[in-house]
């Protein structure tokens, strides 16, 4: 029955990966496909820096610059860091609950094609007359003067990829509520399994004001509305409230994951119980619950008054006091452990003064007063690279590292790893750290050249300096990954030895029924529990019983299918082109068709029957 | 499974109490539902009037609609009942997120 | 529990709605969806709001100038009526009396029909008053926020048909039992949406 003692051809594994609705599975997906936007973005990003590093440049055009320079934010939020920290709740969050799979397989599925096609329908704007070029915030002022198609990508491929998120979270949180193993109450459960549960309540409630907002910027570029228009009435002042409403509590969507990354990370590596376990969870509900109620921030300079930005201000300050709480407790936890520097512990540990410092920078921007000073100069560049890449993206590095065992059955090598660490973090300080200095010296943010002799040039070329240490860690990486994956040797159900949570109790990677036997969850850190206490596997709930398993379907890549093809439709229906109406009408039809037969035909799944099982074990194969 | 979780042994029994159960439920529903109507007669009859101040009509008419919903919620969607302590979590949350927007919107959009 | 067994009355669970495990996700996935949903909406009529009669000239016509109150006042009706028809529904399949459910659900669809009819009247008569979804900003917020909800009344009545048509033949069973229920949450929420509608956008209109 196994999926993975078969070998099978390339055709069938690429099927397999098509119609797949198991968890894991679809974490490898949203791994690969994040990991390509991931380098996709990441050669923005260079690109940005060579344009940079010396004064008058003309690497690239101006309007080329714009184009990247959006694209760049665009990709990195939306296609790469969101969709890798969605690999990892897939792959390790329901191993963690002790479920079997998430509660709505097919759903999943159906989350992560929308984001592929919405991200490769985005990027396709490179070859088919050009990239958005008004910025990832994309201010309707900017984006309706936008001339060509640009903008429409930016709309259409966000709300496609957005309608997989948002369903996502969903299918997370009915997971963690309804489908929690015996014993495993709230109070018991991992940190990132916490995280995961508060970013997808934040997914849930902040995607809806970006759908929202990307409807009217949509209505007014292609059906003639007229919200941004102010000559019209309308108010562009709406698109930024919208955008933000939703902008914010992104940023706490990317960086909870992290902080549940970290907590697990710091937990093993210290051999040691997380420190304050309930003022953690507290803490991030509480920056949840917060992260709502400060979008506005990221407009002091609109002119809404003194009122709104003195409130907006104070909310933003008091974020600091739960994130406080977080970075004590982490340090507490290795206060006294005994701490085991491997590479996911060496991104935790630089992970605390680089958050730190893109923190303190986040107070002072705060500051509504001074935030005239600071806004649209490279200091808000330097001070959201410092949060984004020193919290996020080293999360998603030490995740990668620490998940890769779960999710490939090997280890990355060890050393390259380290190499990695250590390219990627002298890289990004030297990148970054300048670029506070540019900022306040005034030099200003989207700007695609600057004059000699204003005191940017040395500053910038250490910048760019730096793009080229990270992006040579990345090849590291990568490396890494062909090497490991090459040897292939394989490695146990708890490879780091000091596994704390269920996922490091089954084998590396799970069967695709997870657990053949629910676990019996008697405490925080199941697993770590049982081993302290001598044992080798975790107590049984239920005796050895047939398990229901959801049937694999092609119809979630279909329907995702079907939106692309309307999208495009959609777009050039505005050029006046003759197929672009039916093109469009195709669309809808295959996606509500494929929905139709989605509901018509029953999908009862299937059942493994106790004798496989029980055979399995005979034969040694642990389950 | 723990489906028949009311299940005395005897069905005859619980049937004939749960049937009870769901005829007490219907006419508290016909009950909500008689006074969503009136709730709306005033509402519309209000605005039809047209005797009254703005500032008086609009807070009524919206505490009518709060009304309303509410009894649309709690009987008609059943949150009344055990087993809704997440839907209303979220519920309420996202009402809370959504009357910020509002609030937002109608203060410091247009200046 | 295997969700094809056959039921009698006798054997029918108090709450089929909550049955299984799929049934329980998926009804509190659908609850969680209409969170999200609220913010949807909410921040539609925070738009609406703001973009309340912003005309670009002032002989066009302004929210006060358009509503008239009988139909929405009907409209308001066939909604709230279709509200309590569907909760007929429900309390039939507690009782295991398929038939009498599809009567009641049929009924909710064809007022969910009469509703659209009204709205779709209502629509064509202010375009030939000159407000169009792109004469003004205002325009453009109305028809977004009203034709949304429409959307969803339209998108309930296609899932109310297909939930009908694939079970006329083969009656209740836990499997299909939360499906109705969740339509029926649904239905709910479309009334709920539309109460602030009507007394937002028609009778806040009205006042001024």
């Amino acid at each position: 029955m196994s999926t993975y003692a078969q070998k099978k051809g390339f055709g069938a594994t690429l099927w397999d990966f098509l119609t797949t609705v198991d968890h894991k599975k679809i974490a490898i997906l949203y791994l690969i496909a994040g990991g390509f936007f991931f380098v996709v973005g990441g050669l923005e990003a260079m690109f940005i820096r060579i344009q940079l590093a010396v004064p008058n440049n003309d690497f690239v055009s101006a309007g080329l610059y714009n184009e990247i320079m959006t694209m760049h934010g665009t990709t990195m939020i939306f296609l790469a860091a969101m969709p890798l920290v969605f690999a990892f709740m897939n792959a390790v969050m329901p191993l963690q609950i002790g479920a079997r799979d998430v509660a709505f397989p097919f759903v999943n599925a159906l989350g992560f094609w929308l984001f592929f096609f919405g991200g490769v329908f985005l990027n396709l704007s490179w070859f088919l007359g050009g990239a958005p070029d008004a910025g990832w915030t994309s201010y309707a002022s900017l984006a309706i003067a936008s001339k060509g198609h640009g903008v429409d990508f930016y709309v259409l491929g966000l709300q496609i990829s957005g309608i997989g998120t948002l369903i996502g979270g969903i299918n997370f949180l009915v997971t963690i509520i309804n489908m929690r193993a015996p014993g495993m109450t709230y109070m018991r459960m991992p940190l990132f399994t916490w995280s995961t549960f508060v970013t997808s309540a934040l997914i849930l409630f902040a995607f809806p004001p970006l759908t929202v907002g990307l409807v009217l910027m949509m209505f007014d570029r292609l059906f003639g509305a007229n919200f941004f228009e102010v000559t019209m009435g309308g108010n562009t002042v709406i698109w930024e409230h919208l955008f933000w409403i939703f902008g914010h509590p992104e940023v706490y969507i990317l960086i909870l994951p992290a902080f549940g990354i970290f907590s697990e990370t710091f937990a093993i590596f210290s051999r040691k119980r997380l420190f304050g376990y309930s003022s953690m969870v507290f803490a991030l509900v509480l920056i949840g619950f917060l992260g709502f109620m400060v979008w506005a921030h990221h407009m002091f300079t609109t002119g809404l008054g003194p009122v709104a930005n003195a409130i907006f201000a104070v909310a933003t300050m008091a974020i600091g006091v739960p994130t406080g709480i977080k970075i004590f407790n982490w340090l507490f936890t290795m206060w006294g452990g005994s701490v085991k520097f491997t590479t996911p512990m060496l991104y935790a540990v630089s992970f605390i003064p680089s958050f730190v410092a893109g923190g303190v920078t986040g107070v002072m921007l705060a500051s509504a007063a001074a935030d005239y000073q600071y806004h649209d100069t490279y200091f808000v560049v330097a001070h959201f690279h410092y949060v984004i890449v020193g919290g996020v993206v080293l999360a998603i590095l030490a995740g990668t590292h620490l998940y890769w065992p779960k999710m490939f059955g090997t280890m990355l090598n060890e050393t390259m790893g380290k190499i990695t660490f250590t390219l990627f973090l002298i890289g990004f300080h030297l990148t970054f750290f300048i670029q506070h200095f540019l900022g306040l010296w005034g030099m200003p943010r989207r700007v695609f050249t600057y004059l000699p002799g204003q005191g940017f040039e040395t500053a910038n070329m250490v910048s760019t300096v730096g793009a080229f240490f990270m992006a040579v860690g990345v090849i590291v990486l990568l490396i890494n990954i062909i090497v490991t994956s090459a040897r292939n040797v394989r490695v146990g159900n708890d490879p780091w030895g000091d596994g704390r949570t269920l996922e490091w109790a089954i084998p590396s990677p799970p069967p695709f029924y997870n657990f053949k036997q629910l676990p019996l969850v008697r405490g925080l850190d199941a697993y770590w529990l049982e081993k302290m206490e001598g044992k080798m596997a975790m107590t049984p709930a239920e005796p050895i019983g047939d398990i229901h398993m959801p049937n694999a379907s092609f119809l979630p890549f279909t329907i995702a299918l079907g939106l692309f093809i309307a999208a495009f439709g959609a777009m050039y229906h505005v050029d006046h082109k003759p197929w672009a109406l039916p093109v469009m009408v195709i669309g809808l039809l295959v996606t509500f068709a494929s929905m139709f037969l989605r509901s018509v035909k029953d999908d009862h799944g299937f059942h493994i029957h106790k004798e496989d099982l029980i055979e399995k074990t005979d034969k040694g194969v642990e389950a | 499974m723990a489906n028949h979780e009311l299940n005395s042994g005897n069905p005859r029994v619980d049937i004939e109490y749960r049937r009870k159960k769901s005829k007490e439920e219907m006419r508290y529903q016909i009950v909500s539902f008689t006074m969503m109507l009136f709730l709306t007669f005033i509402a519309f009859g209000m605005v039809a009037a047209k005797g009254f101040s703005h500032w008086f009509t609009v807070p009524i008419i919206l505490l009518l609609a709060v009304v309303q919903v509410i009894f649309q919620l709690y009987y008609f969607m059943h949150m009344n009942q055990k087993g809704h302590e997440a839907p209303s979590l979220f519920l309420f949350t996202g009402l809370g997120v959504g009357l910020t927007a509002i609030l937002t919107f109608m203060t410091i959009v247009w200046w | 529990m295997q969700v094809e067994e056959k039921f009698t009355y006798e054997t029918w669970p108090a709450h089929s709605e909550k049955a299984t495990l799929e049934a329980k996700n998926k009804f509190i996935g659908f609850w969680l969806f209409l969170g999200g949903e609220t913010v949807l909406f909410a921040s539609l009529f925070a738009t609406y709001l703001a973009l309340k009669d912003k005309v670009p000239n002032t002989s066009m016509p302004h929210a006060k100038d358009l509503f008239e109150l009988p139909l929405t006042f009907a409209a308001t009706m066939l909604l709230l009526t279709s509200s309590l028809t569907s909760v007929y529904a429900m309390y039939h399949m507690k009782n295991f009396a398929f038939r009498k459910m599809m009567l009641w659900l049929g009924l909710t669809a064809l007022l969910g029909a009469g509703f659209l009819g009204l709205e779709i009247y209502e629509f064509t008569n202010y375009v030939h008053e000159g407000h169009t979804f792109t004469s003004s900003a205002f325009g453009s917020a109305f028809y977004t926020l009203v034709g949304f909800h429409g959307g969803h009344v339209a998108f309930g009545l296609l899932w109310c048909l297909t939930l009908m048509f694939r079970n006329s033949k083969r009656g209740l069973d836990l499997y299909n039992a939360p499906k109705f229920y969740v339509f029926s949450l649904y239905w709910h929420f479309i009334d709920v949406v539309w109460v602030f509608i009507f007394t937002v956008v028609y009778l806040m209109g009205m006042v001024g």
